[in-house]
């Protein structure tokens, strides 16, 4: 007995060896340690056995189902383990394939600029105020000190409807509206917008085009606070190392008026292409509110000063973005378009 | 505004600055020099040449051999093709060596056999604009006056050793179109004076008002006029300095008399004119508004029909000047004048604007009365015409002026004080550097109880206000100076309003859902104004419009978007998602303005879900931009109150087309081009969409509150139902609702078929349905008791229920 359990056992490690995979290793334990199985008949066959002998063969056939079980076991997990490996193996893909795309559109580059502006100012207390784009003569001209007959406000350049109704010239009529509305609270607004002049649109002219001014009014609003106000506005804009400076210039609403421009962002100041040699850009125009304006819009020139100021967004964004033809604004390609979703920074 | 550094220096003192130097200043402290331009950059080695002997080239019709003496002991031989080159002429000979604009070297040459060792110049050539060169040089060499001296350096001859500062004046500086303006801008920089022309003459002891009568029947619009009388007068060509700073003024010398009548218009600001007394016929002048239909023919040739607006010079019978905009032909100076008239006036701006835009007749003369002359300079520069002909055309000057005197030339006063400046900009200049700064604008004031009363000198036209010594004091004190502060006001809180905000998420939500932003034009032709239009009203169009295309506001975004589709698809972008939020203008609204309305809308065409190498792409349809303004909705907190219902409107597909519902009132529209519209615009299948966006984000939603998260269970039950095709979803869900009772939390439509297995005309739909009770677990009967009612009245309905 002792020899057929030694067999046996030979027999159950040999198959035990040969299974290659989890299911014929299986068919193995049923085989040789299942109920029906020869190690079972062998514990089965024990009550043949003289009494003293049984103690000793149940050791050894313990023994050997135990040692057959580890075998087993130890067999099973290294199948399992080889499957899995061969499982993952052939699942493995190649990562440099690309992604999945994800389909997202983004902004026209007008409004990443106008909102930029928008928020930077918000921060500092403004209000985003709107108005419409079809006005009285009285709000784009009168109200703004440019009376009938001013030689700055010909009939040539404006889009009329009628007589008194034109497409506004410039987001300023806001200003204006404002102003009434505030009735002569201090305040602090950006107004951005479409506008509409009478130009054959060109690499640099368009019919449409749009706006951002701002206009502070208030008790004892200084140029000094105009100027602070358009360096923090510079340095964010363009850059913490930009300069700016102020230049005399015009404006019918506003007295004393200057345009700004802003140290080379390009060159720093030495002088490039970007600025035409001079390391200086122009970006925008503002000055002191005329007190004619202040005084139609309800305030007092005695009590009340204020700033104004305003830009063109085609401007600002084809020097940062160095795009070379205003046109591309109206197009609606999406090749241009497409190229302003990242952020920069 | 062109301004000669030569002539500038006849009146203030400019040696030791630098040209740029000098225009920088000018830029900084008020008037932008557009362009400093070197004349003499790039001359070289130009020079006076005699012309010797002159011959024509013996294998060359259209050539002369010249023998010119150049300074030198030997004559050069040059050869030279200029039709007006002779024997005796004084010209202008770049030697060999020499250079010339636009980097053209002269070298030794041989032209055909023959060397030339130079070259006789044109004005052109010498980089002079051939709009200013003497129309008898225009197409040949330039003659030089007989006593130019061979060899002698030619560039300061020609007033090229100059530099010319190009000035851009604001509407405002219309003062310093002159070069005394100029020169006062430029004093008060370089903290300098001004010294003024000569004016001073001799007269004939013959009084003016002997030969020539005045009257003026419109005060109004003429307030002053001044006519001097010069007689004996020589008509010819103007001396060399005199024709060199004209050109450089961008001036074409003409004769002596008119160059005079020029070079004071240039140097005062004031424009002149010069009649022949003789051709004027009458010894009478007379100012009038024109006869309505009146008709004169003007310098330039052309014939002008007035109107009785329109003030003219006239001779007491016929006009011989359209008052200070053009001289008449009939009275022109010529070469055979000799007695002349020189007019100086003052004619109202609003007179001459309105006369000089309404002819099209714009001239150097128009461009300054309309900016308003100095009044107390008029009859000054009439003096300073009048010694320059007795000077250079031996006039002989009548004694005075003849005179209509009527005009205002009081200074205005202006009283500001010193702690006003100082508050206004934000600075503490003191009470002495402000005095100074006036002193320097040489604006006369008294300092009166702390205040200046400032006279305001009347060639400033621009300074009337105290805000305007603000602005004087500020740009010559130097804005650099100005310290940066922030306003100091009462803290008001900044942002964006509520709809703004909405506004925004509106935008990044589009955008996130796979659409670009465009931005079109609001004009566009009438007919397509109202294509696609959610609601029509009376279009608003323009006046004058540019072109028939762009001529009237837009009462839809649609068309410009679809228009921009075709633009991208046309440019292989085969798929195209755009939006764009923008004004749509309806009607006469409040105020007589248009209705503006905020929309958005967009289109999507192309490839719309899947793609890459995993493949599984599907064209954009009419359910992917449903999803869009369904996710839209949700997102404003509208998801409950937006309805959907088949509709049909020009130019979409009558069976892919759905109105847009807020509470049961139309917001918008969403479908498929029509084919046959997007066949027209070249498109595949392009589906669209349209919101009265101003409507959604006005729509008030309830504050965001949280809802527990459900603690129990819910319980999934699915309906199939064969329903014939014609009945929709929508009326379906509604039978499961109204018969659900308040288990029901969501319905769900998981599968639509319509193909080849089903009967002709049915279509099969399934619903998910899901229970839930927040306070308790469901019970499987009381889900079935409600399940069994909802397929009860579906087949009380026609459905026929599948398994
Ligand atoms: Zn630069």
């Amino acid at each position: 007995m002792e020899q057929q359990l030694q067999q046996l056992k030979d027999e159950a490690l040999q198959a035990i060896a040969s299974a290659t995979d989890v299911k014929s290793l299986n068919d193995v334990r049923v085989k040789y340690l299942g109920k029906k199985g020869p190690i079972t008949d062998l514990l089965k066959g024990m009550g043949k056995l003289p009494a003293e002998e049984r103690p000793k063969m149940g050791a050894l056939v313990n023994e050997v189902r135990g040692e057959v079980t580890a075998k087993l076991e130890s067999r099973m997990e290294a199948l399992e383990e080889e499957a899995v490996a061969k499982k993952l193996d052939a699942e493995s893909i190649d990562v440099t394939l690309p992604g999945t795309p994800v389909k997202v559109g983004n902004h026209h580059p007008l409004t990443r600029i106008i909102e930029e502006i928008e928020d930077f100012f918000i921060s500092m207390g403004y209000e985003v105020a709107e108005g419409p784009e079809v006005e009285k003569d009285y709000y784009n001209f009168e109200a703004l000190n440019l009376p009938k007959g001013h030689p700055a406000r010909d009939m040539q350049d404006s889009f009329y409807i009628t007589e008194d109704i034109l497409l506004r010239t410039h987001t300023s009529p806001v200003q204006a509206r404002t102003m009434e509305a505030k009735e002569g609270k201090p305040f602090k607004i950006i107004c951005p917008g479409k506008v509409y002049r009478r130009d054959n649109d060109d690499a640099t002219h368009s019919h449409q085009f749009t706006q951002i001014e701002g206009l502070v009014v208030g008790e004892n609003i200084r140029m000094s606070d105009l100027k602070g106000t358009l360096d923090r506005f510079a340095k964010k804009m363009f850059g913490e190392e930009r300069e700016i400076r102020l230049r005399p210039s015009y404006f019918p609403f506003t007295e004393p008026s200057v345009e700004m421009d802003i140290s080379c962002f390009k060159c720093g100041g030495s002088g490039c292409n970007v600025c035409k040699k001079t390391g200086w850009i122009e970006i925008l125009g503002a000055g002191m509110v005329h007190p004619n304006v202040l005084r139609m819009g309800g305030y007092d020139p005695d009590v009340h000063s204020g700033f104004a100021f305003g830009m063109g967004p085609e401007r600002i964004a084809m020097l940062k973005y160095g795009i070379e033809d205003i046109r591309h604004f109206y197009t609606d390609d999406l090749r241009f378009i497409g190229q302003f979703r990242r952020t920069e920074g | 505004m062109k301004v000669s550094l030569n002539w500038l220096s006849d009146y203030v003192d400019i040696e030791g600055v630098e040209p740029a130097e000098l225009a920088e200043k000018i830029t900084r402290s008020g008037i932008e020099v557009d362009a400093v331009d070197d004349r003499s950059e790039g001359l070289k080695n130009i020079v006076v040449g005699h012309v010797l002997e002159c011959s024509q080239h013996p294998q060359a019709d259209k050539l002369n051999i010249c023998r010119v003496d150049v300074g030198e002991e030997e004559p050069s031989q040059i050869i030279c093709g200029a039709p007006n080159v002779a024997a005796g002429q004084k010209v202008v000979v770049a030697r060999p060596g020499a250079r010339l604009p636009g980097g053209v070297k002269i070298k030794k040459a041989k032209l055909r056999g023959e060397e030339s060792h130079g070259m006789i110049c044109s004005l052109q050539e010498l980089g002079f604009d051939g709009k200013v060169v003497p129309k008898a040089y225009a197409s040949g060499i330039y003659v030089l006056p007989e006593d130019a001296r061979p060899g002698e350096d030619a560039l300061s001859l020609l007033g090229l050793d100059d530099t010319v500062l190009e000035l851009d004046l604001t509407p405002n500086r219309s003062d310093a179109l002159s070069m005394l303006g100029a020169a006062y801008e430029t004093a008060a920089i370089l903290s300098k004076d001004v010294k003024l022309p000569e004016t001073a003459h001799e007269e004939a002891a013959e009084p003016a008002s002997g030969h020539l009568k005045l009257r003026v029947d419109a005060p109004e619009a003429n307030p002053l006029y001044a006519a001097k009388v010069v007689r004996n007068v020589k008509v010819g060509e103007s001396p060399e300095w005199l024709k060199a700073r004209l050109m450089a003024a961008g001036v074409r010398p003409l004769n002596n008399i008119v160059d005079i009548t020029n070079y004071v218009l240039m140097e005062y600001g004031q424009p002149l004119h010069a009649f022949d007394y003789d051709r004027l016929g009458t010894g009478e002048i007379v100012v009038r508004h024109a006869a309505e239909g009146e008709v004169i023919e003007t310098l330039d040739g052309s014939e002008r029909k007035l109107e009785p607006h329109h003030l003219l010079i006239t001779n007491g019978r016929k006009p011989v000047a359209i008052a200070g905009v053009m001289g008449g032909a009939n009275s022109e100076v010529h070469d055979g004048t000799t007695t002349v008239v020189i007019e100086a006036a003052y004619f109202s701006p609003a007179s001459v604007r309105k006369t000089s835009r309404e002819l099209g007749l714009r001239s150097d003369a128009s461009t300054r009365f309309e900016k308003g002359v100095d009044p107390n300079r008029v009859i000054e520069a009439g003096e300073r015409a009048a010694a320059l002909m007795a000077d250079l055309a031996g006039g002989e000057v009548l004694a005075g002026t003849v005179l209509f005197d009527e005009l205002d030339k009081e200074p205005k006063r202006v009283t500001v004080s010193p702690d006003f400046i100082n508050e206004r900009l934000g600075m503490k200049i003191p009470f002495e550097e402000m005095e100074e700064i006036l002193r320097r604008l040489q604006f006369p004031y008294e300092a009166v109880n702390g205040q200046f009363v400032i006279d305001a000198p009347t060639r400033r036209v621009d300074i009337s206000i105290p805000e305007d010594i603000v602005e004087e004091i500020a740009r010559l004190y130097g804005y650099d100076e100005i310290p940066a502060t922030l306003p100091v006001t009462e803290s008001i809180p900044g942002g964006l309003t509520p709809y703004q905000k909405k506004r925004r998420t509106v935008r990044r939500y589009l955008e996130g859902a796979g659409l670009y932003q465009s931005i079109t034009y609001s004009l566009t032709s009438e007919p397509e104004s109202q294509k696609f239009a959610l609601e029509t009203a009376p279009v608003t169009r323009l006046l004058m419009p540019m072109s028939e295309e762009r001529s009237t506001l837009r009462q839809s975004l649609l068309p410009h978007i679809l228009d921009a589709v075709t633009y991208n698809t046309a440019r292989q972008t085969s798929s195209v998602a755009l939006y764009e939020v923008g004004a749509v203008f309806l009607g006469e609204g409040a105020d007589g303005l248009p209705t503006e309305i905020e929309h958005a809308a967009g289109a999507i065409t192309g490839e719309w879900s899947g793609g890459g190498w995993q493949g599984g792409q599907k064209p954009a349809d009419f359910f992917a931009v449903k999803g869009i303004v369904e996710g839209l909705a949700a997102e404003l907190g509208l998801s409950d109150k937006l309805s959907y219902r088949k509709a049909e409107m020009e130019g979409l597909h009558p069976g892919r087309t759905a109105d847009v519902l807020l509470d049961g009132e139309r917001v918008g529209i969403i479908g498929q081009l029509h084919p046959s519209e997007q066949k027209a615009r070249d498109l595949k299948e392009t589906i669209v969409f349209e919101l009265n966006l101003q409507r959604l984000l006005m729509e008030e939603t309830e504050a965001l509150l949280y809802t527990p998260v459900p603690k129990f269970p819910s319980i999934s039950r699915d309906i199939a139902l064969i329903v014939p095709k014609a009945v929709q979803a929508a009326t379906l869900k509604s039978t499961i609702r109204a018969n659900a009772g308040n288990m029901l939390k969501e319905i769900r439509v998981f599968d639509v078929y319509e193909g080849d297995r089903m009967e002709e005309g049915m279509k099969s739909i399934a619903f998910s349905l899901t229970y839930l009770d927040p306070e308790r677990t469901l019970t499987d009967e009381e889900v079935s008791e409600a399940h069994n009612r909802i397929l009860a009245a579906l087949e009380a309905e026609g459905a026929e229920i599948r398994n």
